[in-house]
């Protein structure tokens, strides 16, 4: 109320003028110009004009809320507000698995047993070979848990307080929350000048000034979304080979469809969401199963391009719409991955733990493309990135199939002689070592649901149990629990980082530990460049083109019997043979004659 | 000798139209197969498949010119086939006279007519079945096929090869007559003089 009646008192004059001008632009404009009849204050706002969007989106203008006219001391606090209006907004969220960290094959995700399905999750049994996985390390993993306290296994995930709503509704881009903090933002009450990061840098977070942002939320924008997701792996593209920052505002060759000067899309275009349910692919569920083209209004998600391209995308070009029994929309429209910032491909855990010169913990860079990039850091190991690269090609059918934390390893057969091993630009595995897959397609050409699939896949070293054959949980992140001193990042001991994670997450470990080679597919389906960009048909039907290695079908351009072809070539140069011959003799007996 | 009109205005576009559409598919087939890089993979594939409809098209003039002036009847097999070898092999380079005499009713020899028989109900229908085939792979479960496209693209290319070895054999024969060039000239005029009765 305090600024409404400054704005009153000392702008009114001015205000008046704007709206007879307002008014006038009204009749002309029609709805732009009914807008700006309506002149929002927003001052002092850095991304006004995302809030300006808001108020054309919404029947609602939040900064007129009683509710939200005062201090919020933390984030539930916030939530209790909003709540108060939209009452089921909690008990929906909760059922989803940006809650639960669970996906169920049943599609009921809340957290009670005896689910009928099989369930997945970073929550429950699921691995990755980026910071592994979750128990332990709560603190960390969950400051992208749209929650607030997840810290450990006590988080009470009945409590709607404890729903973090402006994570996903923030429109004024200053809501974050703190790296290490359970999902809490830096709060006001607690850190009045802000809170350091990264740790030691000098830097700091400011506190986030929740009335500001509570007044001025709306519907999830791309950087809602990016603020977890352009993240994943605990950094900016890290973890997808599709998604980073540059995301947040793109340009058109980045994504003809995000194109902030085209068509703008927001991330929920496709991802529609019903009742805060976001569509996705979850583990082994696919995305989608049918592709064709969708009536707006039809209660189904708009992920697959035939959604909106239909079955036949390409005008007066059948051959190229022929393709797409067999090749995704993806695997031509996304010419290459990580366009505009490196992604991570190589991640060796068995490299951490060396210190400099002075014993203390050192990171190593080193440029990519332009880009400098962390190649060595004593926590985490030895990286590898990519960046503006070809990815590898698969046969994915839009599910993988997950290595869970009691699935057995195989550490014994060589990569070498896993025929389905798929083999890339960015292949660092030693081919003579066993590898594990994280995750796996479980499909093939033959399978009429399957399509050639662009592809980024995260290879790496990894911790596991030589004698129960796991994968294990290493316990990273220190925390403030009681077992904080078995931390990697504190003791720099995996035997008593592995022992604490295995023990937190109730798994069977042997107390020994070994190194294997992980491998982890990430397909990529974001950063759809515009046709113009679109690959060539040489790019595969070559003979060394992109799908070199993808076996179990005949590819025009590539595939060719090497006997056959001799022996076409031997017919031909013997035809020539056989005619000089033929010819020379007939020269020199013609001429005796 | 007497000059005789041995080849029809349509046998001799039929002829060359052939020649030129076997050189042109055979060269945006193999561009296609071993990537030379002379008009790039989508071209070729324009092209070759432009050139196949009217290859089909010459053949369906071709058939119907054939059995309405039963001109076919030309391509019966008959006639002394060893003897035809013999000549190349041995008789040609002693100055014998050619086994067979050519005339405006029986313009082929025993071995013309196997070959271009073998080529004409055998090769081409097999590189037009194929190449079909090949073209029309995403319609093959409407038409009931659950075969895979390696073995089809492999006879594809197998006839292909057959096809360029035989021209080189067929274009180095022409030479054989009573000069070099007298067969290649009645190609192109229609004309050739041929031994009187």
């Amino acid at each position: 109320m305090k600024r409404k009646s400054q704005l009153r008192s000392g702008s009114m004059p001015v205000l008046l003028v704007v709206m007879v001008f307002a008014m006038a632009a009204a009749v002309g404009f029609g709805e732009a110009g009914a807008l700006a009849a309506d002149p929002p204050d927003y001052s002092g706002q850095s991304v006004s004009s995302v809030a300006g969007a808001v108020r054309g989106r919404t029947t609602a203008d939040h900064s007129q809320f009683e509710e939200l006219q005062h201090e919020f001391p933390d984030g539930p606090a916030v939530t209790a507000a909003c709540l108060s209006c939209h009452t089921e907004a909690a008990k929906q969220i909760m059922k989803t698995s940006h809650w639960t960290w669970l996906y169920s094959t049943d599609g009921d995700n809340d957290r009670s047993d005896g689910q009928a399905g099989e369930v997945f999750g970073k929550a429950h049994n699921i691995i990755n070979n980026f910071c592994i996985a979750l128990p332990s390390n709560e603190p960390r993993c969950t400051s992208c848990h749209i929650g607030y306290g997840w810290k450990d296994g006590s988080f009470d995930f009945s409590n709607e307080l404890l729903v973090d709503c402006l994570v996903c509704h923030d429109r004024t881009g200053s809501y974050k929350k703190f790296p290490t903090a359970a999902g809490h933002p830096v709060y006001e009450k607690d850190f009045p000048d802000g809170r350091e990061w990264p740790k030691g840098s000098g830097k700091t977070m400011p506190p986030v000034d929740l009335t500001k942002v509570a007044q001025n939320v709306g519907p999830a924008t791309r950087n809602n979304c990016g603020s977890c997701h352009f993240f994943g792996g605990g950094g900016e593209g890290v973890k997808h080979g599709d998604m980073d920052v540059t995301l947040a505002n793109p340009h058109r060759s980045l994504d003809v469809h995000m194109d902030v000067d085209g068509p703008n899309f927001d991330c929920t275009m496709c991802h529609t969401t019903k009742e805060h349910d976001i569509a996705g692919r979850h583990f082994e569920v696919a995305a989608y199963n049918e592709r064709q083209f969708v009536l707006r209004g039809v209660e189904t998600n708009l992920l697959a391009c035939e959604t909106c391209h239909t079955n036949n995308p390409h005008p007066d070009h059948a051959k190229l719409n022929d393709h797409a029994d067999k090749v995704s929309c993806q695997a031509c429209h996304i010419p290459t991955m990580a366009r505009e910032k490196a992604t991570k491909m190589w991640w060796d855990w068995s490299k951490a733990g060396t210190r400099n010169e002075q014993g203390k913990a050192f990171a190593k860079k080193v440029d990519v493309k332009g880009e400098q990039v962390m190649s060595y850091h004593t926590k985490k190991g030895e990286f590898i990135w990519a960046k503006d690269a070809v990815p590898e090609y698969i046969w994915y059918n839009g599910t993988l199939k997950n290595q869970k934390y009691t699935d057995k390893v195989d550490d014994v057969t060589p990569a070498s002689e896993k025929c389905d091993h798929p083999h890339g630009h960015f292949d660092y595995l030693d081919e003579s070592k066993p590898v594990v897959y994280i995750n796996r397609v479980h499909t093939d050409h033959n399978d009429p649901a399957a399509r050639i699939w662009p592809a980024k896949t995260h290879r790496g070293i990894q911790p596991y149990d030589p004698v129960n054959k796991t994968l294990v949980v290493p316990k990273l992140f220190p925390g403030d629990g009681p077992d904080k001193q078995e931390a990697y990042w504190k003791s720099y001991d995996w035997g008593r980082s592995i022992q604490a994670g295995m023990d937190y997450a109730g798994l069977e470990y042997s107390g020994e530990y070994g190194w294997i080679q992980t491998e982890m597919i990430w397909p990529l389906k974001h950063m759809v460049a515009p046709k113009e960009d679109a690959l060539s048909c040489r790019d595969c039907h070559a003979r060394d083109g992109r799908l070199a290695a993808l076996g179990g079908f005949y590819l025009p351009g590539r595939d060719y019997s090497a006997l056959l072809d001799w022996l076409g070539i031997i017919m031909i140069l013997g035809a020539v043979a056989g005619a000089v011959i033929h010819g020379l003799a007939r020269a020199i007996f013609g001429r005796k004659g | 000798m007497k000059r005789e009109l041995i080849y029809t205005g349509f046998e001799r576009f039929w002829h060359w139209s052939q020649a030129a559409l076997v050189i042109m598919l055979a060269l945006t087939g193999f561009e296609i197969h071993f990537g030379w890089g002379l008009w790039g993979f989508e071209t070729a594939v324009h092209l070759h498949r432009a050139l196949a409809w009217i290859f089909v098209g010459v053949i369906a003039f071709a058939i119907f010119w054939h059995v309405t002036t039963g001109a076919w009847r030309q391509y019966r097999p008959g006639g002394n086939f060893i003897a035809m070898v013999v000549y190349y092999a041995i008789g040609i380079f002693r100055k014998q006279p050619h086994p067979v005499r050519k005339t405006a009713l029986s313009k082929l020899n025993p071995l013309q007519k196997v070959s271009y028989l073998v080529l004409k109900v055998l090769v081409i229908p097999i590189q037009v079945t194929t190449g079909f085939l090949y073209y029309y792979y995403n319609q093959w479960p409407q038409l009931g096929l659950e075969w895979s496209l390696g073995p089809v693209a492999l006879a594809h290319t197998i006839g292909a090869f057959a096809l360029i070895a035989g021209m080189i054999g067929h274009v180095y024969l022409t030479t054989t007559g009573r000069t070099p060039l007298t067969n290649l000239k009645a190609m192109v005029t229609g004309w050739e003089e041929l031994e009187a009765d």
